[in-house]
């Protein structure tokens, strides 16, 4: 007689939750800079055609770590659905919130499903308002939780070394070339030693209030990201403010606390947007 | 979204269209302006749709040296019945087209609010614009799904123009109600007053003009077309509501700020009290005035 195979519930949504967690640290990261004109997003990667920063809609832009398929999924879907609110309604009614929520109820529902595997992405959804009090940053997670993220955030690689050189370094309200140099400077930052990562390898967008067209998502690329990076020999060092400066954002800098051993678990234990979360154990 | 799963629709999450128009058909066809059927033609004390719904009217467009340029009257009509003095008929399609609409007015901007949205969508999704052949295409095929109301009097005749990036040069194309799709050259017009206007067009249009010139001359024609056609509003200079300019260059397209119009159309009327029938085409004997 062969012993009945038991798997406690326990287990086997830590057992899931970790299956996620190993997918998104395989990549790379995406920081999310928050600056006096609106949000920054920048990412190391070498493709030109595959993108993890993208536009969903006239405010509200996406970034996504780990899979691509799936998280190119969740974009298609994420533009379905803010075009056709849109339409239906008007383009005001569009809100980056409503878009969070379908994303959670989407992620959190495959992850506590059996018969799926859980979606190996973690995701950003920003939008901007009409002054920088107004911007807004969530952060979904594999198994639908959503997080306020303020100030910077970073999610997929070695996320818990970005953070500690985004935590050291932020100013709050600082111009694009500045936030841009402190978001290549962090995706540089290694544990021993610092590089230069080149401006081909990065991809960058800005969700900038100041643009006059309605639709303010903008790609930042070639000549101008060259300009707005600067001569950059040596890892940014400028920024010399060294942290405290008064940031609200726990969410984000609760990589920095000490290195736990999965790499991507920032879920914040008191993020105030996850009055709705699914069965999602964090270890 | 049904029942006890609050996560996306499937169908958001396939693959599938990068048209919203499709998408929107299967998965909202109510949404769609032509879901609207009429099961017989309408007709209200001896009226038919067509005298029921305002109806925009005349719309000129030109291509000058680097770019296009489109104008549109501002009046609206239903039947003997001045519907609207400020209507605005000429949209921005994307960064780089725009469209202007004869025809049902209710319909047209349905229409139009529908093409925008299919060119934003396919250049979210697909990451790339659509070639300005792709766009003119598109907005045939929308057209096309309205030949059934259109059979009932209630048309709607668009006409399209932008700049093409790959040739480095201004199109402009015209529609039939069943969708076909018709490139124009140098100039056109549409709508009630657009025999008047073209036939300003081709008196006044010349190669080689600047983008003031054009503008000048697609404001001329709309003059020439209010002249003559009752439904076609004039520069109401009372009211100071002036024609909807659109002008797009390779640097994109943006509406001609309404100061900068009324200059123009302040000149122009300034004319016409000298000359009321407008400016005066040279003769190729050389026969002076």
């Amino acid at each position: 007689m062969s012993m009945p195979y038991y798997v406690s519930p326990e287990q086997l949504m830590k057992d899931r939750a970790d299956y996620a967690r190993k997918g998104i640290s395989r990549g790379r990261s995406v920081v999310v800079v928050q600056y006096a004109d609106g949000v920054l997003f920048v990412s190391e990667n070498p493709s030109q055609a595959l993108h993890k920063v993208s536009e969903i809609y006239d405010r509200i832009a996406f970034a996504a770590v780990g899979r691509y398929n799936e998280f190119e999924n969740l974009r298609i879907a994420g533009v379905r659905l803010a075009d056709m609110r849109g339409y239906a309604y008007d383009r005001r009614d569009v809100t980056g919130r409503g878009l969070a929520n379908a994303y959670a109820q989407t992620l959190g529902t495959i992850f506590s499903s059996g018969g799926e595997k859980p979606y190996e992405v973690e995701i950003f959804v920003a939008e901007i308002g009409d002054a920088a009090a107004d911007d807004q940053v969530y952060r979904l997670t594999y198994d639908g939780q959503v997080a306020d993220e303020h100030d910077w955030a970073v999610m997929g690689g070695e996320n818990d070394v970005v953070a500690a050189y985004l935590s050291e370094h932020y100013v709050a309200g600082s111009d694009l070339p500045t936030a841009l140099r402190l978001a290549a400077g962090a995706l540089g930052h290694g544990q021993d030693s610092d590089r230069v990562i080149p401006a081909s390898d990065l991809e960058v967008a800005v969700l900038d209030r100041t643009r006059s067209q309605q639709r303010k998502f903008a790609r930042v690329l070639g000549g101008r990201l060259a300009e707005l990076l600067g001569p950059r020999e040596t890892p940014s060092t400028e920024a010399p403010e060294p942290a405290t400066t008064g940031t609200t954002g726990t969410a984000g800098t609760a990589g920095t606390t000490g290195p736990t051993e999965p790499p991507v678990s920032p879920v914040s234990p008191v993020s105030p947007g996850s009055d709705e979360p699914p069965i999602a154990p964090p270890p | 979204m049904s029942g006890v799963d609050p996560r996306l629709p499937a169908s958001y999450l396939q693959l599938g269209t990068s048209s919203f128009s499709d998408f929107l058909a299967a998965e909202a066809p109510g949404l769609l302006p032509q879901s609207r059927r009429l099961d017989q033609p309408v007709r209200s004390e001896g009226r038919s749709a067509g005298d029921l719904a305002p109806h925009a009217t005349t719309i000129v467009a030109a291509t000058f040296d680097g770019g296009v340029v489109m104008a549109g009257d501002r009046r609206a009509t239903m039947g003997n019945v001045i519907a609207q003095r400020d209507i605005e008929k000429v949209f921005p399609a994307d960064e780089f087209s725009c469209v202007g609409i004869a025809g049902t007015a209710g319909l047209a901007v349905e229409m139009v609010r529908l093409f925008q949205t299919e060119l934003e969508h396919y250049e979210k999704i697909e990451g790339t614009t659509l070639s300005t052949d792709g766009k003119a295409n598109r907005l045939a095929a929308l057209i096309r799904n309205n030949l059934g109301m259109a059979m009932q009097g209630l048309a709607v005749v668009p006409l399209f123009a932008g700049y093409d990036v790959r040739a480095d040069h201004g199109r402009i194309f015209s529609y039939d109600v069943t969708g076909g799709r018709y490139e124009e050259t140098a100039f056109h017009s549409v709508g009630s007053g657009s025999l008047f206007a073209r036939g300003a067009l081709k008196k006044l249009y010349r190669e080689g003009l600047d983008r003031e010139g054009c503008v000048e001359v697609l404001v001329q024609a709309l003059y020439d077309a209010a002249d003559d056609d009752s439904a076609t509003g004039g520069p109401d200079l009372t009211r100071r509501i002036f024609p909807v300019v659109h002008v797009i260059t390779a640097e994109g397209g943006g509406r001609m700020a309404d100061a900068d119009v009324a200059a123009v159309a302040d000149r122009v009327v300034g004319g016409r009290m000298r000359r009321p029938d407008g400016p005066l085409a040279d003769l190729e004997g050389g026969a002076q005035a």
